[in-house]
């Protein structure tokens, strides 16, 4: 095995915005041997073939492609001293911190490091995962691979196109496809809300006439070699499908943008413990992962809607992992968050009071949509430690509050986060 | 030319007659409707090699299945076919289910299966930690195994074609002409000839269509649609053995099995239906669903990543029809193969092999054939195997299926293989790209553009897998303009 001067500090898993913003952190933080390892034959991750704008409202202050977002990080890196190895793939990472990658021009190599900060971004749910019943014809692709072919590869996926559920890929695209002369028929959305962000709503199927129909689904594909048709129906409140209401789309493509999934193969190899609700990695506010040193950003931890965000918990996680190698890790006391009233998830799972600086951020879903004012109540045991107002909030745009070292350092252990109704209090 | 035998179809059964043949010194052609081998029911199934407890004893299925099984086990060594020897569970949850059992455990006893026992339910769920605490007993058969069917057809093709059969794919027989004194000529429905002195229908769905053409109808194909559920790898552990329920006059009833590549499977159900309807359906997933859950409550069906549905090619008869054909001389049907048809293959080929002597086909041993198969499979490898490939060949040091970890180096070597594959299906059921979680969502891409390269073909002409399932509409307007400079 590489002895200890060949030991990195740092390596970095996935040259997205997570694991971009980590190691430029890391650096800036004195990390001096930084490797990025990324299994495209380029760096910035998804953002790539992101072409629309809108990234970078929050970081940059200015709006965005993703490809420039993308572009400013990797200039950054550039200007450091940091690795990266393109067309690479990581196979095995063990918890002693060795990790296997493979690739055509070193071959498969095990290198150590002192540190890994996990980006390994996200993926997509399949027509599997959701059982749409019907045929198995060609012209069903996931939002996202639809969004490859188009924007990186040039090619159309279809001409007339049928796009269920309502992420924000899955809108983004019916714009895309629109200016590139496909007829977008119409958006089917299982929840009665849609999952994406409103601007998107506006912006992508509004502007455009895109029909969106909520609590509808598609019941059947049709189709032999190439799609045909769908038939969609309105579902009741226990979400079955309503006889009569059948509607049939004469499409011959249909874009699936039904949720995102953590990548987590690598955490697992790494017996990292797993948080069911995020099916990311359980993280403390610095992102390290349980086991000590290995730390997880980004969409591996939680799915984002805003690449803003993914880069603050790149750098939070990038600045852990430098501190790991300066200081190592102390212990202490750890506070638990834990699911209130109609809160899906939080980010982190764990704080540690004594060692996250003056303040953390608290990322969490809420599981309904609050068209009414409502407040974010956060208590330990029945006392109410932050109460917040807000005056809209749904599952499809991420909450983001922030707690103090004191707010949590007096607590039972265990705070929860609730929504409570009404405007007035 | 004309050719010594003629083999109508693809499947396993016909890939298998193939493989065999392949050994003594004739010419063999194996005529395949589709644009790929092992593509209908073949690809389709839930792929147990079952023990033989199953088929009455005396019935010629009861011999197959169970020559079959054991040939299995000698035929997936020498031809680098995955399969794993789970052994198979049929659960009893009353008394007369535990009488069915007992049935089931005799007709085993007589049709010569060894190590078979009935298990208590203590040890059962001792066994079986994961299954319904209602069961109360069980048929334990340790000889049944579980195999990607596909891959065990593409190896008999395979290894008959290194052996100069020879493969014609998109020939889909629409009429034979028998030649005087002997001999048939087979016409495509694109109206291509082949000449052939003895005829092997291994049509699977179409073997009544095809046995008409020559002979007057003698069995029926009574299409049965079975609809499965494929489970992640995360789920490949819940059983440790191939659940069954008891048989009813439906089939073998739902199972929920570990497969060849550690996923779970689930399924299947059998309705009525046309040969060519593979839908999935609302109601029969639920069925699905609802069956396997009494075997296995703990089943998380949110882990599926795949639905699908094949067609079993049952008949109207209570065996399979294995003969030559009334008025057909050289003409030998392998008919109304349906379940074990799958374990039973290999067997059936000898079988072939009998009834086209006994028509007399002089059949001569070849000096030498190719009897075995190697397949690079990158994931497989240990550490050192991994260095040492990649040092030699850079291209499997490339990963393009990150689910599965299937290298560029394994796409590859199948589209210079005998029977290369011409669709992104074909090449997943070679080197099982875009088989795992994300279902090709990211190497998909990757995969269109190593078969446009390898291939040289327009994205026009790609294939998801039947012709004309065209994946590509066009390109996009910026493409356009420097598109033609690129061609």
């Amino acid at each position: 095995m590489n002895g200890t001067a060949n030991t990195y500090d740092l390596i970095v898993i996935g040259a997205g915005p997570a694991g971009l913003a980590a190691a430029v952190e890391a650096w800036n933080r004195g990390l001096k041997k930084i490797l990025i390892v990324e299994r495209a034959k380029e760096a910035g991750g998804i953002l790539m073939q992101c072409i629309h704008n809108g990234f970078g409202l929050h970081y940059f202050k200015e709006e965005l492609t993703g490809p420039e977002y993308a572009e400013r990080f990797i200039t950054m890196v550039d200007k450091t001293g940091i690795e990266i190895k393109l067309d690479t793939m990581v196979l095995d990472i063990t918890s002693r911190k060795q990790v296997h990658m493979v690739n055509t021009k070193d071959g498969y190599q095990i290198l150590e490091a002192k540190t890994i900060v996990l980006a390994m971004g996200c993926r997509e749910r399949t027509r599997g995962a959701i059982g749409i019943p019907g045929t198995r014809p060609a012209g069903i692709y996931t939002a996202g691979t639809a969004q490859r072919l188009l924007n990186i590869e040039g090619y159309m996926p279809g001409t007339r196109i049928l796009i269920l559920g309502s992420g924000d890929i899955g809108l983004i695209m019916a714009r895309r496809l629109t200016l590139e002369g496909a007829k977008v028929l119409a958006c089917v959305e299982l929840l009665p809300f849609s999952g994406g962000l409103t601007r998107n709503i506006v912006q992508c199927l509004n502007d455009f006439d895109i029909p969106l129909y909520l609590s509808h689904t598609i019941t059947e594909i049709k189709g032999d070699k190439r799609v045909t048709g769908a038939v969609v129906m309105q579902l009741d409140g226990s979400r079955k499908p309503v006889p009569g209401t059948e509607m049939e789309f004469d499409c011959d493509t249909i874009l699936l943008s039904v949720g995102l999934i953590p990548e987590n193969e690598l955490t697992k190899k790494a017996d990292i413990r797993m948080d069911p609700r995020t099916k990311g990695a359980i993280v403390y506010e610095n992102r390290e992962t349980s086991v000590p040193g290995i730390f997880a950003c980004g969409n591996a931890v939680h799915v984002h809607d805003l690449v803003d965000f993914v880069t603050e918990e790149g750098q939070l996680a990038g600045a852990g992992a430098a501190a790991y190698v300066q200081a190592g890790t102390k212990d202490g006391q750890t506070v638990e968050l834990i699911n209130g009233n109609d809160v899906g998830y939080t980010v982190p799972q764990h704080v540690r009071p004594e060692q996250m600086g003056d303040s953390t951020g608290i990322y969490f879903r809420v599981k309904s949509v609050h068209k009414e004012p409502c407040f974010i109540s956060i208590k330990s045991g029945t006392a109410e430690i932050a109460r917040l107002k807000r005056d809209h909030m749904a599952p499809g745009e991420m909450e983001r509050i922030s707690l103090t070292r004191d707010q949590l350092q007096n607590t039972t252990g265990k705070v929860s986060v609730s929504i409570e109704e009404g405007g007035t209090k | 030319m004309q050719y010594d035998v003629a083999v109508i179809g693809c499947g396993v059964v016909g890939a298998a007659v193939a493989y065999t043949l392949s050994k003594y010194k004739i010419s063999v052609i194996v005529l395949e409707a589709e644009n790929d081998v092992a593509d209908i029911s073949t690809k389709a199934n839930t792929g147990i090699l079952h023990a033989g407890y199953d088929p009455e004893p005396g019935s010629q299925m009861a011999k197959l299945n169970v020559d079959g099984v054991r040939m299995a086990r000698e035929l997936c060594e020498k031809l680098d076919v995955p399969v794993i020897w789970p052994g198979t569970f049929v659960v009893a949850f009353s008394d007369a289910e535990m009488q069915t059992v007992k049935e089931l455990y005799d007709r085993g006893v007589a049709n010569g299966i060894k190590d078979m026992e009935i298990l208590d339910a203590r040890r059962v769920h001792g066994m079986e930690p994961n299954l319904s605490p209602e069961i109360k007993s069980a048929l334990f058969a340790p000889t049944s195994g579980v195999i990607y069917p596909w891959e065990y057809a593409l190896a008999f093709i395979e290894t008959a074609i290194r052996n100069d059969a020879d493969l014609r794919r998109n020939f889909r027989v629409a009429d034979i002409i028998k030649q005087e004194p002997s001999g048939y000529v087979l016409k495509s429905v694109s109206g291509e000839l082949v000449r052939a002195k003895y005829v092997v229908n291994a049509a699977g769905l179409y073997s009544d269509f095809i046995h008409n053409l020559v002979s007057p109808p003698a069995f029926k194909i009574l299409p049965a649609r079975g609809e499965y559920f494929l489970l992640d790898t995360t789920e490949g552990n819940l059983v440790k053995h191939v659940i069954f329920q008891c048989p009813t006059d439906k089939g073998k009833g739902i199972l929920v099995s570990p497969t060849a590549r550690g996923n779970l499977i689930v399924g299947p159900n059998a309705v009525p239906g046309e040969k060519d309807d593979v839908k999935v359906t609302r109601s029969g997933l639920d069925y699905v669903e609802e069956y396997a859950k009494k075997s296995v409550p703990s089943l998380d069906l949110r882990t599926s990543i795949r639905n699908f549905a094949g067609v079993r090619a049952n008949n109207d008869k209570n065996d399979f029809i294995i003969s030559e054909a009334e008025n057909a001389k050289g003409f030998i049907d392998l008919a109304g193969i349906k379940s074990p048809g799958l374990t039973s293959a290999p067997a059936i080929a000898l079988e072939c092999l009998d009834l086209l002597t006994k028509c007399g086909l002089p059949l001569e041993e070849k000096k030498s054939y190719v009897d075995t198969r190697k397949r690079i499979r990158f994931s497989e490898l240990s550490v050192a195997e991994k260095q040492e490939l990649v040092r030699k060949s850079p291209l499997y040091g490339r990963v393009i299926c990150r689910c599965e970890t299937i290298t560029e180096g394994e796409i590859i070597d199948a589209l210079r293989g005998p029977v290369p594959p011409v669709s992104v299906d074909g090449v997943k059921r070679r080197c099982g790209t875009g088989m795992g979680r994300c279902q090709g969502g990211f190497c998909g891409p990757r995969v269109m553009e190593i078969l446009i390269n390898e291939r040289h073909i327009s994205y026009k002409d790609l294939l998801k897998d039947k012709t004309g399932s065209f994946m590509l509409t066009g390109i996009t307007k910026k493409q356009e303009e420097t598109y033609e400079w690129n061609r």
